[in-house]
């Protein structure tokens, strides 16, 4: 299942001209600052809104093309949409709520589906319940339930997480990893925030002010020096895409692999084999030109520099690839010139530090 | 001359007759209980025959903009704000038995509106209608147009929206307005005297009794105990729209 996008329409004074096209499954991240047309576009997926111009593709279906005027109206489409404030229907059991669009779809799940959806998010004790009496994050669970169940092709999600407090945010995060890791069918996520891009996200397409400026792979994406051009913001630093690969509970420490190498973390709570996305900020990775052998780092990686990008007067972000794997060092631009970087010369990197979900390690009591 | 008649107890003492009767039959004459009974049946077909007409149209208007929507809304509220007196005498000269429509409709579908108690709850629904009309309306318009987009994503048509969403979200305003119109219904007087006359027990409504009472000497006691029933009545219908609606929100999770 694929979906190809062709997007222009005029707001008066924001105008939306956005290329874009998804043909893996897995979550595809709309990232972008607010205002940047991220709604905009799932709505014109979802036929919410009637683009002036362009044409969209889903699964080999056009359900847009202005030029020959298809327009196939939102209940045709088979899209499940999860708006960002849950919008369940208030005088309908959470029940009721699960199985509206599981009524309507034209090829209707079996019963085994529905309970396998009510059970992968939880909702087992809540289905006769009304949505005044649930609270946030049961409320964008029954509205994710709801959506899958009425057998899309496509699962849009519009920033199902941003009305949540952390701890419901953490709350949600499994469930959304475990539709991602099953992979049954693309997703396209709407977030400013990077944090969840990283954690959830396989390729994101980075919007600004109505255009689409970036897109790949996350683990690429994140580590591009332009993407903090683009969003205005210091530089996130990369995600490693790893597995676990060992625990020495005596040292205290886990053992993840990636291509590329192995990362040396406190001790985790997950089996031998499970990947685990950790993220590395661009200010905890420092260089050396020849291998550091008396330093307490355990983290040192061989890679060689892809890119050099000079930041304000002082800073400088060196993108460095190790495998497949990319990271992002920030270092002072006297420091670059000192060390006589540029591109394709090998360098020692020291990640300082490793950020892993809090929830992967044990609690320490 | 009607009332005292057949009425057992004498009028001077009635006030304190209504207190200590436990009993409608013991407190009203034939006649009285009579214009009640109209008044609630032309009342209850009033209300019945406009509401969905009213639900019809408050559904179109809520959230279409179209040109000239403000002169349909106008036109709309109308029968609120003239005369009743003039809706009255509106449908007497379309619906008379000597007007054209009248005449015709009496001809070939022997239905006769004038003096007769289907004509009264035809004046006293139109004169009732806004007050469905605009409940339902500001109850519809309530509803976040959202939920309905949110119903389009999940494979609901217009009708199917309509029957499962709007319907039963904008239940408080359907049954707050149909029981406003009902008590108003209750006190219509202009339209109903001007277009169908007074006739007793055909067209004779509780105010019309009022008024008749009025008229005729020595009525003051039989107008005072009606009113004091329109009183009862009135309050009645007050608490009940405010229960109902109360009930319904519960029901409407709002």
């Amino acid at each position: 299942m694929s979906i190809s996008a062709r997007i222009r329409h005029d707001f008066g004074s924001f105008r939306l001209d956005a290329d874009f096209a998804i043909d893996k499954p897995g979550i595809a991240a709309l990232f972008g600052p607010s205002g940047s047309g991220k709604t905009s576009i799932v709505n014109a997926i979802a036929g919410l809104l009637r683009p002036s111009q362009g044409s969209i593709v889903i699964g080999g279906e056009t359900v847009l093309d202005t030029q020959t005027h298809i327009f196939v109206p939102p209940r045709l489409r088979r899209i499940g949409y999860v708006f960002q404030d849950a919008r369940l229907f208030p005088h309908m059991s959470v029940e009721n709520n699960l199985r509206f669009g599981w009524r309507r779809a034209p090829i209707r799940a079996d019963e085994s589906e529905f309970e396998r959806i009510v059970s992968l998010l939880g909702l087992e004790t809540l289905l006769a319940r009304r949505p005044a009496k649930l609270s946030g994050g049961e409320k964008s669970r029954v509205a994710l339930g709801r959506a899958l169940l009425s057998s899309p092709r496509v699962l849009l999600l519009d920033e199902p997480l941003a009305a949540l407090d952390a701890a419901r945010k953490a709350e949600i995060f499994p469930y959304l990893e475990r539709l991602r890791d099953e992979a049954r069918l693309p997703m396209l996520y709407v977030s400013h925030s990077l944090d969840e891009v990283a954690r959830l996200a396989d390729n994101v397409i980075v919007l600004k002010e109505g255009r689409v400026v970036a897109q790949g792979p996350v683990f690429d994406m994140l580590a591009d020096l332009d993407l903090s051009a683009h969003t205005g913001t210091p530089s996130f630093g990369a995600v490693i895409d790893t597995r676990v690969a060992a625990h020495h509970s005596a040292d205290g420490l886990s053992v993840l692999a990636f291509d590329g190498g192995e990362l040396i973390v406190p001790l985790l709570n997950r089996a031998i084999g499970e990947r685990l996305r950790v993220r590395i900020r661009a200010e905890d990775v420092m260089l050396a030109t020849e291998e550091p052998r008396t330093i307490s780092a355990n983290n040192i990686l061989l890679c060689s520099v892809t890119a050099i990008r000079e930041t304000g007067t002082a800073h400088a972000d060196v993108q460095l690839l190790c495998g497949q794997a990319r990271f992002v060092s920030r270092i002072t631009q006297a420091s670059a010139r000192r060390l006589g970087l540029k591109p394709a010369m090998p360098v020692f990197a020291i990640a300082k530090s490793v950020i892993v979900d809090p929830q992967a390690q044990p609690v320490a009591d | 001359m009607r009332g005292q008649l057949n009425h057992a107890k004498p009028a001077a003492c009635s006030f304190r007759h209504i207190a200590c009767a436990p009993q409608i039959h013991g407190m009203l004459s034939p006649a009285e209980l009579e214009a009640l009974m109209l008044s609630l049946r032309i009342s209850a077909v009033a209300v019945l025959c406009a509401l969905p007409i009213a639900i019809a149209l408050a559904a179109l208007l809520a959230h279409r903009r179209f040109p000239g929507k403000a002169i349909i809304d106008g036109a709309l509220h109308l029968p609120m704000v003239l005369p009743p007196v003039v809706v009255g005498y509106l449908l007497l000269i379309t619906l008379g038995t000597r007007a054209p429509a009248g005449a015709w409709l009496l001809q070939h579908l022997g239905i006769q509106f004038a003096f007769s108690w289907t004509g009264a709850a035809l004046a006293a629904g139109i004169i009732t209608f806004p007050f469905q009309f605009r409940a339902i309306r500001l109850s519809i318009e309530a509803i976040d147009s959202g939920i309905g987009d949110a119903a389009r994503t999940l494979g609901a048509g217009t009708f199917d929206r309509f029957v499962n969403l709007t319907l039963p979200l904008a239940l408080p305003g359907i049954i707050a307005g149909a029981i406003t119109a009902f008590a108003a219904c209750l006190g219509e007087f202009g339209a109903i005297i001007t277009f169908v006359s007074n006739i007793p027990g055909e067209t004779r409504t509780l105010p019309l009794a009022i008024y008749s009472a009025l008229q005729s000497p020595g009525g003051e006691a039989e107008a005072a105990r009606l009113s004091l029933l329109a009183i009862g009545l009135a309050l009645i219908g007050v608490t009940l729209a405010e229960f109902a609606d109360r009930r319904v929100r519960v029901f409407a999770g709002r």
